[in-house]
């Protein structure tokens, strides 16, 4: 089985929901990696999970990306590790340069919190491989600051690159201006960087992995990782997960 | 030594919270004030031989921290 290294800053607070999803859920192995380590472990993934890591304080993830562990997560990500960053881990990674671009207040200042529709623009990355190409995912998001920003010509690349992974769109998939919640440069809800191994994502998949919860559709993203590392070599049969521990 | 590092949206990026206050400066009156663009303000206390090195200290702790450079740009004013 896959083990995922789930990195916890000063508050973070979507680490426990991460580590549920992929361990309980999804049957793997999962750790906890205190953002002053210097090692990772051996771990197969990366997340770094949502929250709000120092507070926020001067912006979000601008300290987070200063921890030591993300020395490692870097490395980790140079070597084709697959790195996945959601919500304030996206921010993190933006700051850290791992991502291209950066974070603005939502468009319309309020905190969103509610569920939002994302097609999967491409499928060749290891956290969309299990998806097909234009499927709308029903995931939630809960943030004050999503509004994805990048300058025309770094847009132009991105687009260009096929590194735009998600989209804010309507139920069916259509793209259009009133669906774009927080006001993303092109809807952009989670991209990736040129080597795909990288994807940062504002949505919380980890939050939409049982039926209980409104939505199972993020298991489309993490099943995808699971997916691409067992088909990497790296074993992904789940534990038995039968007999569940609260 | 003091510096003080003005951080700002670059021209180009949407302010809304400065759109928010222009807005509340007209409902109460303020017709005159056109437009309002937020930023943030920070004081540096420094060691420093002279005022050139307070500046040039306040510019590299800027690009490093203080400002995001895709989406903010500063200034640097050292006192004496």
């Amino acid at each position: 089985m896959s083990t995922f290294a789930v990195v916890v800053f000063p508050g973070s607070n979507c680490d426990h929901d991460a580590y549920h999803a992929v361990k309980q859920v999804l049957g793997q192995e999962a750790r906890f990696v205190w953002h002053k380590e210097t090692r990772l472990g051996s771990a197969d993934a990366v997340i770094l999970p949502g929250g709000f890591s120092y507070g926020d304080y001067l912006r979000t993830g601008a300290i987070a990306r200063f921890s030591p562990i993300m020395g490692e997560v870097a490395r980790f990500a140079a070597a084709g590790g697959p790195v996945l960053g959601i919500c304030n881990g996206f921010q993190v990674l933006l700051e850290a340069g791992l991502l291209p671009g950066g974070m603005r207040r939502n468009s319309r200042l309020k905190f969103i919190c509610e569920h939002v529709h994302l097609r999967v623009e491409q499928t060749d990355t290891p956290f969309t491989r299990l998806a097909t190409a234009g499927q709308v995912l029903r995931i939630p998001i809960a943030h004050g600051e999503g509004n994805y920003y990048a300058d025309p010509e770094t847009v132009a690349a991105l687009e260009a690159n096929r590194q735009v992974i998600l989209r804010y769109t309507a139920p069916g998939g259509e793209q259009d201006e009133a669906w774009n919640v927080n006001g993303s440069t092109g809807a952009i809800a989670g991209l990736c960087n040129s080597a795909r191994n990288v994807l940062g994502m504002m949505p919380h998949p980890e939050r939409a992995c049982e039926a209980a919860l409104g939505s199972e559709d993020g298991r489309v993203i993490l099943g995808s990782v699971v997916a691409a590392l067992a088909a990497a070599g790296v074993d992904a049969a789940p534990r038995p997960v039968g007999a569940a521990q609260p | 030594m003091k510096a003080t590092v003005f951080v700002t949206l670059k021209p180009s990026i949407l302010d809304p919270q400065g759109k928010t206050i222009a807005e509340a400066l007209r409902t109460l009156g303020y017709d005159s004030v056109r437009d309002v663009r937020q930023g943030k303000y920070f004081e540096l206390d420094v060691d420093a031989a002279d005022a050139g090195q307070a500046r040039s200290l306040a510019a590299t702790v800027a690009d490093k921290l203080l400002a995001n450079p895709v989406i903010e740009s500063y200034r640097v004013d050292v006192e004496g």
